[in-house]
C-alpha cells in the first residue's frame, strides 16, 4: 500500500483532516471519511452532477476532484446550506413546496448548482437556468418543477 | 494503482524531474475531468500523478503589448469570466465554453482538453485558428511549439517523457481581427463535436482579408489546421464565393471516420457548412474592431 496523504480542510466552516489514498476521490472522502453523506456519487465521471460542491467559490464536481487536492482549500456542501437546523434555505423551500423533486438523489447537487448561479445572477431566464443546470441529471422530474423551483427561490430572494 | 503516488511540485523544475524519473508512468494532472475517469476506468496506470496546478505560471492570465499568456491549467469559467481575454479572443472563449458542464468548466482546462488529445476536443481549432503557442518545458529545457503540433493522433501528443505545456502565448491582434469557433452536435449541450471549426481572420481598412487560419475537429485523427482554406480566404471580401472556396477546401481536408454521431460522409459534407458559418461570424467580429 502506497502511504496514505495527510490532508486539512475547510467544509461549511469547519475544519476537517483526514487520510486518504492518492487516488481516492473527493467525493468519497466526503462522504466515507468525513461521513457528510449530503453530497451523492451518481455516475463517477462527472456527466451527471449529483456530486457538485463548492471548492474555493468554484462549482466541481468532487468525484472528478482528488482528495488530496482539497488540502487548504475551502469546501461547501449541501450540509452547510440551510441557515439553520429550524430554516431552510430560500431553494431547498422552494423545492419542497414545488415538487422540484421526487427520489431526492440529484437534489443536493441541484441545490449547489442552483445557488451558485443565482450568486451571479440573481435574475436568470429560464434558458440560462436550464444552461447552467446542463451538467445536472434529474430522471424523475422532467426538469419543469426543478426550473420553476428555481425561479420562485429566486423572486423570493431578489425581493428579500 | 494501490502504489500511485500523488504530488504537487512547487517548481517546474521538480515537476520535470518527478516526470522524467517516471518515464512514460507519470501522468501530469491540471483540471483531472479527463485523468480522473480514465485512472478510475483502469485506462492509465500511471505511478505518479504530477498535478502542475502549484507550479508559477500554470494559473495565471497576464497580457503584454496585447498579447496574451494563460496557463495550462486555467479552468475553462476562469478564462471565460476573464475580460480582457474573452474580449479579445472570443472565438477560443466560443470552444472553452463548450467544454462539458459548469462543473466541469470548473476544473477543466485548455492545456488539459489539449493534452488528452482527442480529435473533437472544442478548445483545440480554436486555438489553432488563433495561433497560439504552447511554451512546453522539460529535461532538455523550455521550448515553443504550435498548438497544431501536439496532437500526433487520438489520445498521442508529441510531448516527450517529462516534459509538459506551463502555458499558452497567443499573437497581438491586429485591427480588424475576429475568431469564432462553432461545432456540430447531434444535441445542443454536453455531447461532442461530430464537427468543429475554428476561423480567425483579420481585414484591412477596405474589408479585404489580409490573413486568416481554419481549423478542423472530429474530422481526422487529429485536430487539423488548413491552409487551402484560409487561402480561399486571404485576398477576398469573404463573399460567398470565398466562403464557399473555403468550405471545399475544408471537405478536402477531411479524413474522417464513421461513428454513431455521424458517418463519414455527413461530416465530410457538414465540415463544410459548420466552416463557412464559423468564418461568417468571426467576419462579423472582425468589422466590429
Amino acid at each position: 500500500m502506497a502511504k496514505r496523504s495527510h490532508v486539512t480542510t475547510t467544509v461549511n466552516g469547519d475544519e476537517y483532516e483526514f487520510l486518504c489514498d492518492a487516488d481516492q476521490t473527493l467525493v468519497n472522502v466526503l462522504r466515507d471519511e468525513l461521513e457528510l453523506t449530503g453530497t451523492k456519487e451518481g455516475c463517477s465521471t462527472g456527466d451527471c452532477g449529483a456530486c457538485s460542491i463548492m471548492l474555493d467559490g468554484d462549482l466541481v464536481c468532487s468525484c472528478l476532484v482528488l482528495g488530496v487536492e482539497a488540502d487548504g482549500k475551502d469546501i461547501q456542501t449541501i450540509e452547510g446550506m440551510a441557515p439553520s437546523a429550524d430554516e431552510l434555505h430560500p431553494l431547498q423551500r422552494n423545492f419542497l413546496e414545488i415538487n422540484g423533486l421526487q427520489c431526492g438523489i440529484c437534489t443536493p447537487g441541484i441545490l449547489i448548482a442552483a445557488r451558485a448561479l443565482l450568486e451571479r445572477n440573481p435574475d436568470p431566464t429560464e434558458t440560462e437556468i436550464r444552461f447552467w443546470l446542463a451538467g445536472n441529471l434529474c430522471r424523475c422530474t422532467g426538469y419543469d418543477k426543478i426550473i420553476r423551483s428555481v425561479q420562485a427561490a429566486a423572486e423570493e430572494m431578489r425581493k428579500g | 494503482m494501490d502504489d500511485m503516488r500523488y504530488e504537487a511540485p512547487d517548481s517546474q523544475d521538480s515537476a520535470i524531474s518527478m516526470l522524467a524519473e517516471a518515464g512514460g508512468s507519470g501522468k501530469v494532472l491540471a483540471g483531472g475531468t479527463d485523468v480522473l475517469v480514465q485512472l478510475h476506468a483502469e485506462l492509465i496506470e500511471p505511478d505518479v500523478i504530477v498535478d502542475i496546478k502549484s507550479i508559477p505560471g500554470t494559473q495565471d492570465i497576464s497580457e503584454t503589448d496585447g498579447s496574451y499568456t494563460f496557463g495550462a491549467a486555467v479552468p475553462g469559467m476562469v478564462l471565460m469570466g476573464h475580460e480582457g481575454f474573452s474580449s479579445t479572443w472570443p472565438g477560443v472563449i466560443d470552444g472553452v465554453a463548450l467544454i462539458g458542464s459548469i462543473q466541469v468548466k470548473g476544473r477543466a482546462s485548455v492545456g488539459g482538453n489539449l493534452c488528452n488529445a482527442s480529435p473533437a476536443a472544442d478548445s483545440v481549432p480554436a486555438m489553432i485558428a488563433a495561433g497560439a503557442i504552447c511554451n512546453i518545458v522539460g529535461p532538455g529545457g523550455s521550448r515553443e511549439a504550435p498548438v497544431e503540433d501536439i496532437v500526433t493522433g487520438p489520445g498521442k501528443t508529441s510531448l516527450a517523457d517529462g516534459e509538459f505545456i506551463l502555458s499558452f502565448t497567443l499573437p497581438a491582434r491586429p485591427p480588424h481581427s475576429g475568431d469564432a469557433y462553432l461545432r456540430l452536435t447531434p444535441r445542443t449541450e454536453m455531447d461532442i463535436a461530430v464537427v468543429g471549426s475554428g476561423v480567425n481572420i483579420t481585414l484591412d481598412d477596405d474589408g479585404t482579408c489580409t490573413a486568416a487560419r481554419v481549423a478542423l475537429g472530429a474530422v481526422a485523427p487529429t485536430p487539423l489546421l488548413v491552409a487551402d482554406a484560409a487561402d480561399a480566404l486571404i485576398g477576398s471580401k469573404v463573399d460567398e464565393t470565398a466562403l464557399a472556396k473555403m468550405g471545399d477546401a475544408c471537405s478536402a481536408a477531411c479524413n474522417p471516420i464513421s461513428d454513431k454521431r455521424g458517418t463519414k460522409d455527413y461530416r465530410i459534407k457538414t465540415a463544410s457548412v459548420i466552416a463557412q458559418r464559423a468564418a461568417e461570424i468571426a467576419l462579423e467580429r472582425a468589422r466590429e474592431n
